[in-house]
């Protein structure tokens, strides 16, 4: 953290009463400049427009009075701190019931403004090193956090039908009061029908991918196979594979089987042709036997191609599962609760499945994102920062 | 004799036509000779080098490498080849890149780090067994190449301009380094470059080759001393040589316009 750098120099003559001596990138300006005109409605509307609303009036005052940011230095943490205190005003609104109004949809801007202000102004500061990098982790889960209270502030304050577009809150009550439904289908299908599906078939792919590389023949005939399979629709190779597995999960990781089979073919020959030529050579000029230069060249050549296909297979094989289980299961798991719930309404629970299967898949995602980073330690992509 | 060419011949075929990469090569190399192969792109001295360690097949002629046929010779790993890229594996740190043709051999663990250790102290890496290729700089990751190749102690060493892509600096200093490893190990080395100094200053004998076909136009037996500093290369048998070597490319060429 060099404090000889422009910024961090700037940064710190916020703490000089010079002026003028904020620097403000033209973003920046535009926002504060959006934020005192929204703040100023919300002052207006809140003391003006049906009856008056004296705690939302009061943050839109607040919220003008950071105008001062153009004279004056004004910490980041301020509008942080307003956001968390309009945010209260909003929920606390919506609580006591009364009627919703303008003052309410402009003062849910100007809190939108401020996050959006605060996660520049952070981001400026840690760039710049007069914040530490610590704080970097707040950007991104503010941005998570502000989506999902917008969500929220929008669905109650505007009255939606949950049937359209329940509210967080109450998916999340969803989620915690039906921990052992979400627990059933979370075993049927991602620890039976996920799991063995993607192993089963990211293995196949790469076995007979090894045995296509070994022989031409095999090459003229499973490379097309494997075109053909992967060209056949999901949603009608589903239905057979419960007429030839039965209802449970096999059928299930069938369908990921054959969907996750043919990313990994093509990827691993893909990736089995990346070697060089001087670098085979090299292996030919030591006599080495074929497997020995699989093993010590080419296979560790194809790792990153391997992994992309794995990383893709993880989300493939989620989709799989949960389509598949449409067509006939056992009264568990995530695509069944999906599919009979949305029959009777049940909207928050098929939005709690959903965000099950985002944070599985998510989790999923970054295991295997972990892995490749740890084995394919040497590519350029990776090894940044290491060199 | 550890090479000994008679009447060697290679075609390839392609798309349009024949092409001959070699034609009636006759050539012998003695055992602790250092031979530079020299000549415009296209004579076929990297075709000729790959020959001898099996990398291609000769068409026409024979060709014995230790008295073997050149398929025999590689799989007795009788050379090891250096090759105009480091081609150091990215995954593998400096000491197990040296350690791979040991462990194809299936040399024991105990008995490969010695011989490792031996090996990147001869081009001068001590130190830098942790290190990845990556890490290090191209004429560091072409003396690792060069240690990989020494590594399990063939008395063959076949090099395919290896320093071509490097700065001239640099170069000097591994031409210097070469030298000096060559009259350590007594070892019989193949040489192949396009740079008439280089040639001249490390070599025994040096082969002047032209292309279409490829053909030897002159052999230049070097009467330079067996010792030799960078400076050598202002004296005036150097200057004589070189401008030998200077004039048989040339009448290699007006042959060929």
């Amino acid at each position: 953290m060099s404090a000889q750098s422009p910024s961090a120099r700037n940064e710190t003559s916020q703490s000089e009463t010079r002026w003028p001596r904020q620097p403000f990138t033209p973003l920046q300006l535009a926002i504060g400049l959006a934020v005192a005109l929204f703040s100023l409605g919300t002052l207006a509307a809140g003391l003006t427009v049906g009856t008056p609303n004296y705690p939302i009036a009061l943050f839109g005052a607040l919220a003008l009075a950071t105008v001062a940011r153009f004279w004056w230095p004004v910490s980041f943490w301020l509008d942080f701190a307003l956001f968390l205190y309009g945010t209260g005003i909003l929920f606390s609104a919506l609580g006591a019931g009364g009627e919703i109004g303008s003052s309410f949809w402009l003062a849910l801007a100007t809190l939108w403004l401020l996050a959006w202000l605060f996660a520049e102004r952070l981001s400026q500061a840690i760039a710049g090193g007069s914040a530490s990098a610590r704080f970097g982790f707040i950007v991104p889960t503010l941005f998570g956090i502000s989506i999902l209270l917008v969500w929220e502030l929008i669905t109650r304050g505007a009255g939606i039908p949950t049937i359209l577009l329940p509210p967080p809150s109450m998916i999340f009550d969803r989620i915690m009061n039906s921990w052992p439904i979400l627990l059933a289908d979370f075993r049927q299908t991602i620890l039976k029908a996920v799991l063995v599906g993607y192993v089963l078939g990211s293995g196949a792919g790469f076995l007979v991918a090894i045995a296509i590389d070994r022989s031409p023949f095999l090459k003229r005939g499973l490379l097309p196979l494997g075109n053909f399979v992967a060209a056949l629709p999901i949603i009608g190779i589903a239905p057979i594979m419960v007429m030839w597995f039965g209802f449970d999960w096999q059928s299930k990781a069938a369908v990921v089987i054959v969907m996750t089979f043919f990313p990994m073919l093509v990827s691993t020959i893909a990736g089995l042709n990346a070697s060089g030529h001087i670098e085979r050579d090299l292996m030919r000029t030591y006599a080495a036997g074929y497997f020995s230069t699989l093993l010590r060249l080419r296979l560790p050549a194809a790792a990153p191609m391997i992994f992309n296909a794995l990383k893709i297979n993880t989300t493939l094989a989620l989709i799989g599962a949960i389509v598949a289980e449409f067509f006939g299961t056992p009264t568990v798991g995530m695509g069944f609760r999906i599919s009979t719930e949305v029959g009777r309404m049940n909207v928050d629970m098929v939005w709690a499945e959903i965000a099950m299967a985002a944070v599985v898949g998510s989790a999923f995602y970054g295991l295997v994102t972990l892995i490749e980073r740890a084995v394919t330690f040497w590519h350029p992509t990776v090894r940044d920062g290491r060199a | 004799m550890v090479i000994s060419a008679k009447n060697l011949g290679l075609t390839f075929q392609t798309g349009d036509g024949t092409v001959e990469a070699l034609k009636d090569v006759n050539l012998e190399i003695k055992a602790g000779e250092f031979v530079s192969f020299i000549g415009p792109s296209g004579c076929g001295k990297t075709t000729f080098l790959r020959v001898i360690a099996d990398l291609e097949q000769p068409t026409a002629g024979t060709i014995t490498v230790d008295g073997k046929t050149p398929a025999e010779a590689r799989k007795a790993r009788a050379y090891g080849y250096v090759f105009q890229s480091p081609a150091l594996f990215p995954w593998r740190t400096v000491e197990k890149n040296v350690a791979l043709p040991l462990e194809i051999v299936g040399m024991d663990r105990r008995q490969a780090a010695a011989h490792i250790a031996r090996t990147l102290e001869l081009v001068e890496l001590g130190g830098f067994e942790k290190k990845y290729p990556w890490q290090l700089s191209g004429g560091m990751q072409q003396r690792v190449s060069i240690a990989r190749a020494l590594a399990f102690d063939a008395n063959l060493l076949l090099m395919d301009e290896p320093f071509g892509a490097l700065d001239e600096i640099v170069r000097d200093r591994l031409n210097e380094q070469l030298s000096a490893l060559w009259q350590r190990t007594a070892m019989t080395i193949a040489f192949v470059t396009h740079s008439i100094p280089e040639a001249v200053y490390l070599s025994t004998k040096i082969v002047v080759m032209s292309p279409r076909p490829g053909r030897v136009i002159d052999i230049i037996d070097s009467p330079l001393p067996k010792e030799r500093p960078l400076d050598i290369r202002e004296s005036a048998e150097f200057l004589a040589l070189a401008h030998r070597v200077r004039e048989g490319l040339r009448a290699g060429h007006s042959e060929d316009s």
